[in-house]
């Protein structure tokens, strides 16, 4: 064997080495790793109430409501296999939507609502210009 | 890929290859960021803020892609002896860093009236964010090697165990929950509507050639560099 072929061995064997073990590190963080909980998640995890987390979904359509005060706005977050009633006090972001992801910084309290101290709006990855957007879903909400 | 070990016969076609790549770049980059930035209607979710894709995505590419340039040059020095191998990897180094400093800095900006927030430590934030600490990290073992011009061994399996970030960065979105969106143009296409996505091609490609032509210029200077110690020392020797 010549050197250079011993040499392209030993990296190859390195190289193998090395992407198994990170493979592996990668799939037992993968829940540690998330960086939100799903609905689904959250129940499945027995979540306690008073846990800070990051609930993340998408806010459910026709849920979005005000109430009197004026500030707190209370939604609903879902996956598609749980849906979780959220309370926010304050001011969300611009692409805050119904039918649009949503991540809510808080925790539940103790009647199962999860009380957030902050909302991140989260964009798809679909990019399009209204005209477009308006023609595929009337989501009345074009600016 | 031999052929180029010569330093005389690279030279000879990074020479005039530079101008070339350098300001085929410019216009590309004109092209795409005047139309990006007057032409292309807005999102209709984003509104104006979706331009910054047409500087985040080239800048993502080049950063990501400037470590893999890396990974392949510790390769070829280790494996095979390429002479000019660690000078390219070193060459690399300084614009892939900008280049991942780039992303990060538009990418913070466009979360902000996006999202609600300069920064959070999802997957794919923190895993570029460790992208541009390992090139700093790279600069700062290359610039401690004594190997005029190239790197060393060292250096070189560095770069090359650094690459294991490049798929982790890849896949992170898919891998784990997180803010930033999943890849808009994958092999199946494009979801982002042509209108849009158009001169996003141009900056892409344009910021690439200009990558090139920066990481030609660099090598030159080194090789530049080598000539001029080793004429400065058989002029002491004589």
């Amino acid at each position: 064997m010549k050197a250079k072929h011993q040499r392209l061995t030993l990296a190859l064997v390195a190289l193998a080495a090395l992407i198994g073990a990170t493979l592996l590190a990668m799939s037992a963080l993968k829940d540690q790793a998330a960086y939100f909980y799903s609905p689904g998640d959250a129940k499945k995890a027995n979540v306690a109430p008073g846990q800070a987390i990051r609930l993340g979904g998408m806010v459910e359509k026709g849920s979005i409501a005000r109430d009197p005060d004026g500030v707190t706005i209370r939604f609903a977050l879902t996956d598609g296999r749980a849906s979780v009633p959220v309370r926010f006090k304050g001011i969300v972001p611009d692409l805050f939507k119904e039918d649009s992801g949503a991540v809510a910084e808080g925790r539940f309290d103790a009647s199962g609502t999860f009380v957030a101290d902050n909302i991140l709006a989260k964009h798809d990855e679909r990019y399009m210009p209204p005209q477009i957007a308006g023609d595929m879903h009337k989501t009345g909400r074009v600016e | 890929m031999h052929g180029f070990a010569n330093p005389a016969r690279f030279l000879r076609i990074a020479r005039p290859l530079t101008p070339w790549l350098a300001w085929g770049g410019v216009l590309l980059i004109a092209i795409g960021m005047v139309a990006g930035l007057f032409f292309t209607p807005p999102d209709y979710l984003q509104g104006e803020t979706v331009r910054i894709l047409y500087i985040h995505v080239p800048a993502a590419w080049l950063g990501m892609g400037g470590w893999t340039g890396i990974a392949i040059a510790g390769l070829a020095q280790l494996v095979w002896r390429h002479p000019l191998a660690g000078i390219a990897a070193r060459a690399i180094a300084a614009p892939g860093a900008l280049f991942t400093a780039l992303c990060l800095a538009t990418g913070s900006i466009w979360g902000r009236p996006a999202w609600g927030t300069w920064w959070e430590w999802d997957g794919r934030m923190t895993s570029m964010l460790v992208l541009l600490f390992l090139y700093f990290g790279y600069i700062a073992l290359a610039s401690a090697d004594d190997e005029r011009g190239g790197v060393s061994r060292v250096t070189a399996i560095f770069g090359l165990v650094g690459a294991i970030n490049i798929p982790i960065i890849n896949r992170s979105v898919v891998w784990w929950n997180t803010l930033h969106q999943k890849a808009s143009i994958t092999m199946s296409g494009s979801s982002i509507d042509g209108s849009l996505l158009w001169p996003l091609g141009f900056t892409t490609l344009g910021f690439s050639l200009l990558f090139g032509a920066i990481v030609l210029m660099r090598m030159r200077a080194s090789l530049a560099q080598i000539r001029v110690e080793a004429r400065l020392r058989r002029m002491a020797g004589e």
